[in-house]
C-alpha cells in the first residue's frame, strides 16, 4: 500500500474500516496502563503528588504541536501535490488539535496554581500556546466561512504554513526568555532529566495519547470524506432540479 | 493513594481531560452517523456520485 494508493478516498475508507478496531482496542488498552502506571507513580519530592498533573498535561502540550505539524504537512500537500486527501486531513484535525490545546492550557493552569501560585501568567510559552488556540479556532471558522471546499483548502492551507512559525517559537520560548515554566525536560540535548519512575508513565500517557489521536483523525476523515460525498449529491441534486434552457 | 492538598486540582484536570476526550469521540461518533443516514437517504432517492457510475 503506498501513499498514492491512500489517494483513493474508497481505498482509505476500506483501509479505515479495518484498522479503527485494533485502533480502538490498542489505544484503550494503552490508555488503561498509563493510567494505572500515573496513578501508582510516587510524588515528587519539591511537587508532592502535582505531579501525576504532568502525565496529562506533557502528552496533551506535545500533541498541540504535533498536530499542527501534521496539518502543515498536509498544506504542503494540498498546495504543492494536490493530494485529495491532504486538506480532508488538515480540516479533520484542526477540532482534534484544537482540543489537545486547549487541554494543555486548562492543566497547565490547573498545575500552575498551587506550584507558581497563580493560574495564568503572560510569558513566552503560555501565550505562545494560547496563540496556537486561537489559531486553531481561526481554521476552523475558515472552512466553515468559506463554501466552497477547494478555496477554502488553498486559504487554510496558506494559514496553517504561516501559523507553523509559532511551533519553534513555543518549543524555545523558554530557553529564549525568561518563564515561569520549567525548560524541557524530556526532549532535550543530552537526554531526560526525569526519573524513570515519572518518565515510564508518562511516555506510555504520551504514546497512548498519541494513538488517540490516531484513531480520532482516521475517524474524523472517514465523516469528511462522507460529508464531501453528500455534498457532491445534494449538487447533482440541485442541476437536476434546475429547469433547462 | 493520597493526593494531599492538591486533591481538587488533581482531579480537575484529570476529569477536563475525560469530559473533553469523551465529548470528542461522542462528536465524532455521531457526525458519522449522520453523514451515513444523509447519504442514504440521497441514494434511495436514486442520486449516484459521478465517481461511483458503472
Amino acid at each position: 500500500m503506498t501513499l498514492i494508493d491512500l489517494a483513493n478516498p474508497t481505498r482509505f475508507l476500506a483501509l479505515t474500516a479495518r484498522a479503527l478496531p485494533w485502533l480502538v482496542a490498542t489505544t484503550a488498552i494503552l490508555l488503561a496502563i498509563g493510567l494505572y502506571q500515573s496513578a501508582m507513580a510516587p510524588d515528587d519530592y519539591q511537587q508532592g503528588a502535582t505531579v501525576k498533573i504532568m502525565f496529562i498535561h506533557v502528552p496533551n502540550a506535545w500533541l498541540s504541536m504535533f498536530v499542527w505539524a501534521v496539518m502543515s504537512l498536509a498544506a504542503l500537500g494540498t498546495l504543492v501535490w494536490r493530494h485529495p486527501l491532504a486538506d480532508v486531513a488538515a480540516k479533520a484535525a484542526a477540532p482534534i488539535g484544537a482540543a489537545f490545546t486547549f487541554l494543555a492550557l486548562v492543566t497547565g493552569s490547573l498545575w500552575g496554581r498551587p506550584m507558581w501560585g497563580t493560574y495564568w501568567e503572560w510569558d513566552a510559552r503560555l501565550t505562545s500556546v494560547l496563540i496556537l488556540f486561537l489559531m486553531y479556532l481561526g481554521l476552523i471558522a475558515l472552512w466553515r466561512a468559506v463554501e466552497d471546499p477547494s478555496r477554502a483548502a488553498r486559504a487554510a492551507a496558506v494559514l496553517t504554513l504561516v501559523g507553523a512559525l509559532n511551533l519553534p517559537i513555543i518549543k524555545f520560548s523558554v530557553d529564549w526568555w525568561n518563564t515561569l515554566h520549567q525548560p524541557a525536560s524530556v526532549m532535550r540535548m543530552g537526554g531526560p532529566t526525569l526519573d524513570r519512575a515519572f518518565l515510564i508513565p508518562l511516555l506510555v500517557m504520551a504514546l497512548a495519547f498519541s494513538l488517540l489521536f490516531i484513531t480520532l483523525h482516521l475517524a474524523a476523515m472517514r465523516n469528511e470524506i462522507l460529508r464531501r460525498r453528500v455534498r457532491a449529491m445534494q449538487m447533482i441534486q440541485a442541476q437536476a432540479g434546475k429547469p433547462q434552457a | 493513594m493520597s493526593l494531599g492538598p492538591y486533591t481538587t486540582f488533581i482531579v480537575t484536570s484529570y476529569l477536563a481531560v475525560l469530559m473533553v476526550v469523551v465529548l470528542l469521540i461522542a462528536w465524532i461518533a455521531i457526525d458519522y452517523r449522520r453523514q451515513k443516514r444523509r447519504l442514504s437517504d440521497l441514494e434511495a432517492k436514486g442520486l449516484v456520485r459521478r465517481s461511483g457510475r458503472k
